[in-house]
């Protein structure tokens, strides 16, 4: 069910193209990975749509090729940088990630229950934060900046050893009022143009907006290599452009605010599969 | 800023400019084909350019040409500022005349490839590519 | 050197004797142009890899120029012929007089 809402939106969608469907395509990674790009939407967005998309299906064919193949997706090369980094000891601790986890290998599994309640820190925490958290406390070395480059491709390495298992980060119990915190966000409108995420990504995913055609925003393939700007783009950062789209002042990457928004639409995604680094436009 | 006499005539000396762009860049255009055929004629047949119709970034445009019996393959942009892209030279150990790439496109424009043939005779193929702009900076 | 510049190609480890295979190559490189500015302005001296090759035992695959029309991070596809067995080298060529290289074993078999 959808519906045209925020007359600059429907003045957008309608002045432009015919509605552009998602396509109907399959993705398998390196002829191995098979990954859930469609599925039913998980049980807490009833009301709003009957399947959730992976951002793919909304690309064109050459870019969608190019996340078939691990030599033909850029984002690979950020992986490969990581997994130098994994191997290597940095900080007063004299250790390096490998030191406790071994292989990088061995995260299979972490990335998809990620942002995820941290009992001692009595926080929701994300990926990046549990990435500085063991760089400051285990390793005694300098944190890594948010949305830098050196955890844009960490994100990458451990995304990519959990690709084709399915997100599925957790809502309720202590996560409950972050998780409802976000999904607070997403519905609400903001910035001088009144857009909220939802007025795009899920009243209107699958529309053209101008030559942009809009996906459900989805986040299971973050970090993603982006051909616009030729490097690895973490969730906050693609956060930030979008609120910034509205015309709003945005929060900041590793905020709080985004956190939460970060975990609801996390859990938007729940059921599809682990897909980053991906390829978008 | 203000408006002034002298900054409208700054912004249309400008316009101008920018207008004058794609005749300079075709001459240039003709100055790399002029080097690479010496001025031979150029005709159609074995040469193949595969391109997108549509490329949803500019910045990464997947592009492949191929053919029989090049020796080399010279690859323009025509609109781009600078036209060159590549220049493909195949080696006795190429098992075929074909190459892909990624290439950048500074808009909706002709793509040209020209081969070297074996006989010494050139051939070209264009294809245009419609470069879109998308709504979202992100 | 340009930072973080990395090789990576895709080779078979085997095939017949005369067979062609597909390679794939793509080196980590910012490919500036020259034609941007920073935010004060200035033009963005350019720095591209400006020409690769690949032999196999000596002998040439492919030569190719490259242009600031190439993308960031160059990534190239093109056929070899595998006479014997041996050795592909892989050469990139940067604006600023850097050369990275990498080699590739095949077998025959």
């Amino acid at each position: 069910m959808k519906k045209m809402t925020g007359a600059f939106l429907a003045a957008l969608v309608t002045t432009t193209y015919a509605i552009a469907e998602p396509v109907d395509d399959t993705l398998v990674v390196n002829e191995d990975i098979a990954i859930v790009t469609r599925t039913a939407a998980p049980a807490h967005m009833a009301d709003a749509v009957d399947e959730v998309m992976s951002g793919w299906l909304f690309r064109g064919s050459e870019t969608r090729d190019m996340q078939r193949d691990d030599f033909d997706n850029p984002g690979m090369i950020f992986v490969e940088k990581a997994e130098e980094a994994w191997n290597t000891a940095e900080g007063s601790e004299g250790k390096s990630c490998a030191s406790c986890h071994n292989g990088s290998d061995s995260m299979a599994g972490v990335r998809p229950v990620y942002p995820k309640w941290n009992e001692a820190a009595g926080e929701v925490r994300t990926l990046e934060m549990q990435i500085n958290d063991c760089r400051e406390t285990r390793m005694g070395a300098e944190p890594w900046k948010y949305t830098g480059g050196d955890m844009a491709n960490m994100t990458a390495l451990l995304a990519s050893v959990s690709r084709g298992l399915p997100v599925n980060v957790a809502i309720d119990g202590p996560a409950q009022s972050t998780w409802e915190q976000g999904r607070e966000m997403y519905y609400a409108r903001t910035g001088q143009l009144e857009l909220s995420c939802a007025n795009c990504h899920e009243d209107n995913y699958g529309n053209m907006i101008r030559a942009d055609h809009l996906s459900q925003g989805q986040i299971n393939g973050f970090p993603t290599y982006r051909l616009k700007n030729t490097k690895l783009n973490s969730v906050h950062a693609r956060f930030k452009g979008c609120v910034r789209d509205t015309r709003a002042e945005t929060y900041k990457p590793g905020s709080a605010d985004f956190v939460a928004l970060e975990l609801y639409v996390a859990s938007r995604g729940n059921g599809l599969s682990v897909e980053g680094p991906s390829v978008r436009n | 800023m203000q408006f002034t006499r002298r900054s409208a005539i700054l912004a249309g000396a400008g316009a101008f400019m920018v207008a004058g762009l794609p005749l300079r860049a075709a001459t240039k255009a003709d100055e790399v084909i002029a080097a690479f055929t010496g001025g031979a004629q150029i005709g159609a047949g074995d040469i193949t350019l595969t391109a997108p119709e549509i490329a949803e970034n500019g910045n990464t445009v997947p592009i492949e040409v191929s053919s029989n019996s090049a020796v080399e393959i010279l690859v323009l942009a025509m609109g781009n500022p600078t036209p060159n892209v590549a220049t493909f030279k195949f080696g006795k150990l190429a098992a075929s005349r074909a190459a892909s790439t990624r290439i950048r496109l500074a808009g909706t424009q002709d793509v040209l490839a020209i081969a070297k043939l074996e006989d010494g005779s050139f051939v070209q193929a264009s294809s245009t590519v419609k470069v879109t702009i998308g709504g979202c900076g992100g | 050197m340009a930072s973080g510049v990395k090789p990576r190609v895709k080779v078979p480890k085997s095939a017949a004797a005369g067979e062609a295979i597909t390679i794939k190559t793509l080196i980590s490189h910012k490919m500036e142009s020259g034609q941007r500015k920073d935010g004060d302005g200035n033009v963005i001296p350019r720095s591209i890899i400006n020409r690769f090759t690949c032999e196999f035992n000596g002998e040439s695959v492919i030569d190719v120029v490259l242009e600031p029309a190439i993308s960031t991070n160059p990534y190239l596809e093109f056929a070899a012929t595998v006479p014997e067995a041996g050795e592909f080298k892989f050469t990139w060529y940067d604006d600023d007089g850097s050369v990275y290289e990498t080699a590739k074993k095949i077998a025959i078999g």
